[in-house]
């Protein structure tokens, strides 16, 4: 144990201690380990099954279902290029074979150098903004050939270091405040008592920054 | 045309700052919900059965008969579905970079309805400024006293989860959600029993709402059901957010009163999409998330109406337009759906984890030119096998729509361009440009 640096760690048990249960920490913590080294290592997997109460083995088999958790190494950045339909009909692929070429990998490959993984995401619900992509999912977009060359080399350059940590690193804002509220699932039992009164029927057949010219920019 | 009616979910995104507390507050934020709270939660239920709204993320069920049908007990959860994924879908990624507070706001009042405790936002993983911006806005109103301890002074307490999905758009499935939520992969529940309502999170009652359904609340709560179900015609209540995308040329999001408005207004009036680029003619559009069988220029003048819609053999789905113009190719089109749903399939049912494989394969056959006459009826036999019979709503043989949703997709272009699918055949190869690069 102790794979975590300290300052995770508390990080790491102060997000298990949201949930009302420790398992629902695992997908959150899968990430902030991939925050740390860039992937998810075997001894992540390891600390992350101790902090939520599970194996390892449970930790892996969650974490392989996920485009996101990567359980072998990736370069710093990593270009999600969409290809899915509306960026297919934004020329998507003629971008894609413009990056490999660019690169010098296929697909889910990555460089020599360990700076550049290349993927071809599904709709990352940039539409508007086709062809779209995200590095270390961060938006980009629309990119054509030349704008692909140019945002390679603004990361090569360093250019882009404040929009685009290292891979891995996720969500950077901390939460701060409560935390100590009462949040176990026994604790929240009839707290709030005024709203128990409902007849309800069950059980259900119930199914269940735009840069495009859109309204704000039209009206 | 464009309505009179007023904007709802995105009157503050004309802001630079919308995301921001200080925007938020001085926009009327928060007001929504001290309202709320000075009513009983029975009343504001009521308010919203009065507004008619449907669920906005794409089966379109109203949202306050959905909060009645959860089962009695002590502890209810209310999780919001963030995990938008359906492709050419960008409304709630927009709704939570650009205005947060106000997704917050309207998770809040949902749990004082429900009587929820503990509440979740349950956002896509890729949306890491997203989460960015939600973890600040919910650190934001706890400071503020909109969340956490006695709300605003009242006897209402609630704490509220920011929860980072990991790409998978099976998750965007409310059981699959909650698997998900609950640490592990996202396999669809079987419905019955795992019906949300009745056995959702940890195994109690729990409400999943999506994303542009909460951000509706703080309006509806401040302005009356009422006025908002002036809005619209018959179900289709209210504004709606509407993504348009592909060969337009203007492809954006635009708000727009539902039902009033046309797929006509919305792929050709000059304040939205402008009319096809290049001035082609429009070939065919997808009118509701690629789950959703395409229309053709004869649908144009119908409403952005959920029972047309649905009467006429489509659905308004997730509320997002793909435009093709007369140079795209249908089996190009058809092949990349089919494509998205074979890599997307959790893999639990068979005639989705191995139906979808064969419908990709046999698709990007004909593509490459190496189709056979016979391959069409082999792919609608593969189709029917996932969705027998091929009707409209679709037949299920799986745990969840997404394998039904795979015919759904494709088979209307199937017949409508029949001709050109074999013509892929005839001439070895397919007949089209390959799809040209939008230049910035």
């Amino acid at each position: 144990m102790g794979h975590l640096s300290p300052e995770l760690r508390s990080r790491a048990e102060r997000m298990v201690a949201l949930y009302p249960e420790r398992r629902s920490a695992l997908i959150p913590l899968c990430h902030l380990a991939q925050g740390q080294d860039g992937y998810l290592t075997e001894e992540a997997m390891e600390e992350v099954a101790e902090l939520c109460g599970v194996s390892p083995a449970e930790v892996r088999g969650t974490a392989s279902f996920y485009d996101m958790l990567h359980t072998e190494p990736v370069g710093r950045y990593v270009f999600a290029i969409c290809t899915n339909i509306a960026c297919m009909l934004a020329g998507a692929y003629e971008v894609l074979d413009h990056a490999t070429e660019r690169l010098g990998i296929h697909l889910g490959q990555t460089t020599e150098d360990g700076l550049f993984t290349l993927e071809e995401a599904e709709c990352l619900a940039g539409c508007d903004r086709a062809v779209c992509v995200q590095v270390n999912h961060r938006f980009f977009g629309p990119i054509d050939e030349e704008g692909f060359d140019q945002l390679a080399d603004d990361l090569a350059a360093g250019r882009l270091d404040e929009t685009v940590p290292p891979h891995g690193v996720l969500n950077r804002v901390v939460r701060k405040v409560g935390l100590e509220a009462s949040r176990r699932k026994d604790s929240t039992i009839s707290r709030n008592p005024q709203s128990a009164g409902d007849p309800p029927v069950g059980p259900a057949a119930a199914k269940p920054e735009a840069s495009g010219p859109s309204q704000s920019e039209a009206s | 045309m464009l309505t009179q009616a007023p904007r709802i979910v995105t009157a503050r995104l004309g802001y630079e700052d919308s995301h921001t507390l200080e925007r938020y507050l001085a926009t009327g934020g928060y007001e929504g919900l001290r309202k709320a709270l000075s009513m009983t939660p029975e009343q504001v239920h009521e308010e919203v059965n009065a507004a008619s709204l449907l669920g906005r993320g794409g089966a379109g069920f109203p949202a306050g008969r959905k909060w009645s049908m959860r089962r009695p007990a002590p502890t209810t959860y209310l999780v919001v579905n963030g995990d938008e994924s359906e492709p050419a879908t960008f409304k709630d990624h927009l709704l939570i970079e650009r205005d947060p507070h106000q997704v917050v706001e309207g998770t809040i009042i949902a749990a004082y309805a429900i009587g929820a405790a503990q509440a979740f936002i349950f956002c896509r993983g890729e949306f890491a400024l997203g989460l960015e911006r939600l973890t600040q806005a919910v650190n934001e109103a706890y400071e503020h006293g909109a969340l956490g301890e006695s709300i605003f002074g009242s006897q209402f307490s609630l704490d509220l989860v920011v929860h980072p999905g990991a790409g998978a758009y099976i998750c965007g499935e409310e059981t699959a959600l909650l698997e998900s939520l609950e640490g592990k992969r996202g396999f669809p529940r079987i419905k019955p029993p795992y019906f949300p309502a009745a056995i959702g999170l940890y195994g109690e009652p729990t409400i999943v709402n999506n994303i542009e359904t909460m951000s509706n609340l703080p309006w509806i709560v401040s302005n009356g059901g009422a006025a908002f179900s002036a809005l619209g015609q018959g179900s289709s209540a209210g504004t709606r957010l509407f993504a348009l995308s592909g060969h337009v040329r203007r492809p954006g999001w635009y708000e727009l009163e539902m039902s009033k408005v046309t797929f006509r207004d919305l792929i050709y009036a000059e304040m939205l999409g402008g009319g096809i680029r290049h001035g082609r003619e429009l070939k065919a559009f997808i009118p509701g998330g690629v789950s959703a069988p395409w229309f053709f220029p004869e649908h144009l003048d119908m409403g952005l109406d959920q029972e047309a819609v649905g009467k006429a053999g489509s659905m308004l789905g997730s509320g997002s337009v793909v435009v093709m113009d007369e140079q795209a190719c249908a089996v190009r089109a058809a092949w990349r759906i089919s494509r998205f749903f074979h890599r997307e399939s959790c893999g639990q049912c068979t005639p989705c984890r191995e139906g979808s494989g064969w419908i990709e394969n046999i698709l990007r056959r004909i593509e490459d030119g190496l189709g056979r006459e016979e391959d069409l009826e082999l792919l609608l036999d593969a189709c029917d096998n996932i969705a027998p019979e091929l009707t409209w709503p679709p037949k299920q043989t799986t745990i969840c729509v997404l394998g039904p949703s795979i015919p759904s997709s494709i088979v209307s272009g199937i017949h409508r361009f029949r001709d050109e699918f074999l013509l892929h055949v005839k001439e070895g190869a397919c007949p089209h440009p390959p799809d040209e690069v939008r230049h910035v």
